[in-house]
This record gives structure tokens, C-alpha cells and sequence, in this order.
């Protein structure tokens, strides 16, 4: 009876072997970093919106802040976006026949808010909160990147845990002082320096406790 | 029984996957401020106030704090509260966020949105301004006057009186007789005057 394994088997059966651990860390590696891809965390995708408000026109070239919209980003959890009010301060008289605000003059006639599409969502078992991170001098940039150069809203990062965790773990590597928080053009000449001086002045602690996020 | 290697590694992806599936916990069953509801008519789920709301922190009665009037009606002449330096920046900031658009870093009137085509308000620093009572700032600031609207609803009274106290130091900051200033500041007027002179030259003209 011949042999049933010749020799050259073993090769087969170590490539087998390898060529499986192989094919299984890859496969962990593309569903990692499909995880982590933009496809996944929703970034720079642009959504629809009823108006296509430009906060590039509105904060770069008027020079407008950001507090004068989002005006409850400072003291409660939520930021906010402005009630159709808060564009007919200006609207009233500037553009006030212009068909791209059409929308915006129905709503302020009829009552009924606009319907804008949510670009930043965390999942509802995360707990977050603006005021905390504006009061211990993260600033707007730090966390949406330049809102200032975008004709329509994006995500400019992924919003995951790694990355809450990163801030959390050495927010003196992020902090600024609270005179600069809406300041899209700030930079540090000194991060290290300052970062430490602001974290022994703003008392910033590094909160790494699960129960800070997930309450 | 064993698992082959095969069954394990698809166990294995399938496990990874399903981690990456959006679930119930994502989105759960409450509402997150200014979600949209299908249950209300209006389709918000916050409730508009009932008519009438006052906030719990407003007292019954119509303090000047919350008018700027005196109880026989005319404006107050004097902040309702004490003025120190936080009070002055606190209202510099509000006042460059929710004034300077249109009424220009200074007062003056020509802010960047009236460039654009905004009606152009009175500057601050005219005689008829200057020689109005702080309660009347605050007044405009709560109830709108002419075209520009109330901002009653995004400025709080606390930082209103704020704003009204840094318009002021902006008007004196206008008017201070030159002999009034020490020398020194009186070469760094100088060197501004040449230098705004410059960089705008339109300002030497006026
Ligand atoms: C003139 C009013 C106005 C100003 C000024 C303004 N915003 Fe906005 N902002 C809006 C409106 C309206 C929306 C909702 C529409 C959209 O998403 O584009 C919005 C949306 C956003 C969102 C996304 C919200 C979501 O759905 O997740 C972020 C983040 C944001 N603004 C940040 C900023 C920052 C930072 C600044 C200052 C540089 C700023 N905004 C200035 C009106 C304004
Ligand atoms: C402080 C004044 C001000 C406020 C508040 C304001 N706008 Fe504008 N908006 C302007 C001016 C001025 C222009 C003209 C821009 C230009 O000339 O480049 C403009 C232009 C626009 C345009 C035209 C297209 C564009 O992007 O240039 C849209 C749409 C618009 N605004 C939507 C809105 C909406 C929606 C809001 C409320 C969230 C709003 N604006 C609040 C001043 C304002
Ligand atoms: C520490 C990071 C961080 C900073 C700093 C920050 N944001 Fe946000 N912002 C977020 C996150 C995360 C969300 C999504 C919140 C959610 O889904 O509940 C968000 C959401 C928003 C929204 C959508 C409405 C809301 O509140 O959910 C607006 C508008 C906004 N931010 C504006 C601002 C402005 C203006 C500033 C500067 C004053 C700012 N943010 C500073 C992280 C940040
Ligand atoms: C760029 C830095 C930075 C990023 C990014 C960041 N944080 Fe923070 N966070 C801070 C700082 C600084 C504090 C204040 C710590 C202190 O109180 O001393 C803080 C505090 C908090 C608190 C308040 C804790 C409490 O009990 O008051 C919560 C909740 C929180 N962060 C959630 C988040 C979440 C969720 C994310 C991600 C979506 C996030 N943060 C991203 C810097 C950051
Ligand atoms: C700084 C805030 C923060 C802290 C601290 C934090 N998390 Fe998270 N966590 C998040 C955010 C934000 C998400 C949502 C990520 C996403 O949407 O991809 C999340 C998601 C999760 C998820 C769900 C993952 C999924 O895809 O469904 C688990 C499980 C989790 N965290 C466990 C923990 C544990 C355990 C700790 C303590 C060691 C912890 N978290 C500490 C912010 C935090
Ligand atoms: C959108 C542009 C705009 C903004 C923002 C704005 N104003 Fe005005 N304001 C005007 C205009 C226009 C007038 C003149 C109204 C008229 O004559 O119909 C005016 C008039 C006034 C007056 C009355 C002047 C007089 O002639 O008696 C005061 C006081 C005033 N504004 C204060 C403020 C303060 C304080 C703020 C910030 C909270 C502010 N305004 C924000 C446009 C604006």
C-alpha cells in the first residue's frame, strides 16, 4: 500500500496552518479598521438640510460667534441650534427675498421650527456635556475642527470612545485658556508649557472613571 | 464536541460584526432636547411654555433689575448692581458676540452686517446717546427697537446689564478730554491716530 501523506504534506500542512492564523488576523484587521473608518463613525459625510446654511459665510466673512447661535453651549449640555428667531434678527431685512430662505420665512409666518438634520449624534448611553468642557477650556475647534471653513456642516472627527479617551487621559495636551474658546485660528506656542499651567489654574482633572461617560 | 477551525474563525467574524451592529441602546425610547415627535402635532417634543411662564428665579414683583425702569417709570440712571472689572469683561465678550455684527467693535454703527445691507443704527457715541440713562440700553436690548429685535431671549438679564455697563465705558472711552491723559497715553493716541491713518484711509478723511 502506497503512503497516503508524502512528504510534501508537511509543507501543505504548515502553510495550511499559517495561511489560517493568517486569513484570521487579517480578518480581524479589516473589521477593526472598518470600525474606525469614516464609513463607520459617519464622518465628512454632508447631510441634506432645508436650508443649506453656510457657517463658513456666516463666521468666517461676518465675523459672527458662535455664541450668538449656539448660545446655550456654555451652561447646559446641549449646545443648541439657534430658533428660526435667531435668523430673522438678520434675515428680516438682509436676503429678504432670496428663494434659498424660503423656508426660513415659513417658519418664522407659521411657528412651526425648521427641521434641521442632526450631524453630531453620540449613541443614548453616552453622557455628554458642553458646559464642563467649555468651563475647563476645551475649545469649539478642538472638538468640530474649523466650523469656520465649512459651506455645509460635517463630523470633522469619529466621536468614539479612543477618542474621548485621548482628551480624558492628558487634557493638558488640549486645553487652552477660556479667553479663546470660540477662536478657530488659536495655537498654542507653547502647548506643554501652557497646558500645564492651565491645568494647575482651571483645576482640570484627567477623568478616565467609566462611570463618568456611562452614568 | 469540537468546533473545526473554519466554524470557529466564522463564529469568530459573525461575533465581531454583530459587535458593530447599531442596537436598541443607540437610540433609546426618550427624547434628546429638540428631537423630533410624531406624537405632538407640531412635530417638537419640547412643549412650548404655557402663556404667561415666568422663570423660577423671576420674583413677583418688577424689580429694575428685570425692567431697568424706576417704580415711577423712567430708566434707572445707575446698574442694579455693583460694577467691577469681571462685569466689564464679562459684558465686552457678550457685547462683541451679540452687538458688534451690527453695531461695530466700537459703537459705531458699521458692523460688519450693516456693510452687508443692514439698516445702519445710531453710533453710541452720539450726544443724544451719550446722554442716555444705562436703563434705556437695557430696555432696547429686552424689548427690540425699530428693526433690530428683542435679544431678550439670547442675552440673559445679568449679562444685558453687563452689556450696558461696557457700552458706557465704550462711550467715556470716546469722549475723555486729551488733557485728561497722561503723557504717555497721549504718544499712543498719537501713534494710533498715524497708524489707523494708514491702514484705513478713508478714516482721515472724516
Ligand atoms: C448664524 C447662526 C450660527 C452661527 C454664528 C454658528 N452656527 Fe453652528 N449651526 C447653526 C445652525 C442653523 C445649525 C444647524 C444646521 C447645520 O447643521 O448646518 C448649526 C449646526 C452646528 C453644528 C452641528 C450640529 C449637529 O447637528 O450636530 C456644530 C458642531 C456647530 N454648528 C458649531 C458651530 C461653531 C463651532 C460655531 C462658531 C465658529 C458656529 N456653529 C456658529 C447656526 C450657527
Ligand atoms: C448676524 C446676522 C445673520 C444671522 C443671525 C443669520 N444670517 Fe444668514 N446671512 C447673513 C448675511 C449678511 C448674509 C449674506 C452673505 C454674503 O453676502 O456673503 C447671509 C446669507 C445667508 C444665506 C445665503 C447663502 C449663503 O450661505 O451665503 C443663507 C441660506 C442664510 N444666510 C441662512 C441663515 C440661517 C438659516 C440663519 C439662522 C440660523 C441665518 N442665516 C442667520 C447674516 C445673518
Ligand atoms: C469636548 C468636545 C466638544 C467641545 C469642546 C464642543 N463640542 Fe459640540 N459636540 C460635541 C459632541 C460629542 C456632540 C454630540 C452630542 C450628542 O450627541 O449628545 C456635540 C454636539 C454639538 C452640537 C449639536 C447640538 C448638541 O448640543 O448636541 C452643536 C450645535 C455644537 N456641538 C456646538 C458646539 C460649540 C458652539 C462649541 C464651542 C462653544 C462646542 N460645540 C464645543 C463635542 C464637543
Ligand atoms: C479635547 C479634550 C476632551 C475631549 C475630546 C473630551 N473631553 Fe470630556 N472632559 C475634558 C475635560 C478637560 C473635562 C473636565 C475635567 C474636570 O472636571 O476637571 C471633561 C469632563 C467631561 C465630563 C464631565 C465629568 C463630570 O462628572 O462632570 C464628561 C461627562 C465628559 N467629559 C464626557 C466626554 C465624552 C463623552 C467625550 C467624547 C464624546 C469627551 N468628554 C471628549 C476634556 C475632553
Ligand atoms: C470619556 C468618556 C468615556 C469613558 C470614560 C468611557 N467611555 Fe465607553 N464609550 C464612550 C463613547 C463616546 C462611546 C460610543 C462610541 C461609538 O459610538 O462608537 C462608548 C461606547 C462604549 C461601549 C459600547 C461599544 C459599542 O460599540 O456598542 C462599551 C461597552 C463601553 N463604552 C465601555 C466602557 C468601559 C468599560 C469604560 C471604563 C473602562 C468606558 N466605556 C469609559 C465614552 C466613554
Ligand atoms: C442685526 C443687527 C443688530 C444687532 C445684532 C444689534 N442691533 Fe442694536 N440696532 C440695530 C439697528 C438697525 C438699530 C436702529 C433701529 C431703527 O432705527 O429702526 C439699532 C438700535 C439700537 C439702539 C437704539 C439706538 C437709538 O437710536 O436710540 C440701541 C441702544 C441698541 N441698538 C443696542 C444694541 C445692543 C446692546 C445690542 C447687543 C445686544 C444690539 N443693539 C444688537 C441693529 C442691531
Amino acid at each position: 500500500m502506497s503512503q497516503i501523506f508524502k512528504p510534501s504534506t508537511n509543507t501543505l500542512a504548515r502553510v495550511t496552518l499559517f495561511g489560517a492564523l493568517f486569513f484570521a488576523l487579517v480578518s480581524v484587521w479589516i473589521l477593526v479598521s472598518l470600525n474606525r473608518s469614516a464609513y463607520a463613525t459617519r464622518q465628512t459625510i454632508v447631510r441634506m438640510q432645508p436650508v443649506p446654511f453656510s457657517h463658513d459665510h456666516h463666521t468666517e466673512a461676518m465675523g459672527i460667534s458662535c455664541l450668538y447661535c449656539h448660545t446655550s453651549a456654555e451652561d447646559s449640555a446641549f449646545a443648541g441650534v439657534p430658533p428660526t428667531a435667531t435668523c430673522m434678527n438678520c434675515h428680516k431685512l438682509i436676503w429678504n427675498d432670496s428663494p434659498m430662505l424660503e423656508p426660513v420665512r415659513a417658519s418664522f409666518r407659521s411657528g412651526e421650527p425648521i427641521q434641521w438634520a442632526r450631524v453630531h449624534d453620540l449613541p443614548d448611553f453616552v453622557y455628554f456635556n458642553h458646559s464642563i468642557h467649555i468651563a475647563k477650556g476645551v475649545g469649539c475647534v478642538t472638538c468640530h475642527g474649523r466650523v469656520d471653513k465649512m459651506p455645509l456642516m460635517k463630523q470633522a472627527v469619529s466621536l468614539q470612545m479612543e477618542w474621548c479617551l485621548e482628551c480624558h487621559r492628558a487634557p493638558q495636551d488640549f486645553v487652552r485658556p477660556r479667553s479663546e474658546i470660540y477662536n478657530m485660528e488659536w495655537e498654542a506656542e507653547d502647548q506643554a508649557a501652557l497646558g500645564a499651567k492651565l491645568v494647575e489654574q482651571y483645576d482640570i482633572q484627567s477623568m478616565m472613571s467609566c462611570s463618568v461617560c456611562h452614568r | 464536541m469540537r468546533a473545526s477551525p473554519t466554524t470557529a474563525l466564522l463564529m469568530l467574524a459573525v461575533a465581531l460584526s454583530a459587535g458593530a451592529c447599531r442596537q436598541d441602546m443607540h437610540d433609546q425610547p426618550r427624547y434628546e432636547p429638540l428631537e423630533a415627535s410624531s406624537f405632538f402635532d407640531n412635530g417638537m417634543s419640547s412643549r412650548p411654555l404655557v402663556e404667561g411662564t415666568v422663570a423660577r428665579e423671576m420674583p413677583i414683583e418688577k424689580t429694575a433689575f428685570y425692567t431697568g425702569r424706576t417704580p415711577n417709570d423712567e430708566f434707572v440712571t445707575e446698574l442694579p448692581m455693583p460694577l467691577d472689572r469681571e462685569l466689564l469683561d464679562r459684558g465686552r465678550t457678550r457685547f462683541n458676540a451679540f452687538c458688534s455684527p451690527c453695531h461695530g467693535q466700537t459703537g459705531d454703527g458699521l458692523g460688519m452686517i450693516v456693510r452687508r445691507g443692514f439698516k445702519q443704527p445710531t453710533s453710541f457715541h452720539d450726544q443724544r446717546l451719550r446722554e442716555s440713562p444705562v436703563g434705556y440700553f437695557f430696555h432696547v436690548m429686552s424689548n427690540g427697537f425699530g428693526q433690530m429685535s428683542s435679544y431678550a431671549s439670547q442675552v440673559p438679564p445679568q449679562d444685558r446689564w453687563a452689556i450696558a455697563a461696557y457700552i458706557s465705558a465704550l462711550q467715556l472711552s470716546h469722549n475723555i478730554p486729551v488733557d485728561r491723559l497722561s503723557a504717555e497715553e497721549r504718544q499712543q493716541l498719537d501713534d494710533s491716530i498715524v497708524g489707523s491713518a494708514e491702514a484705513h484711509p478713508r478714516a482721515g478723511e472724516e
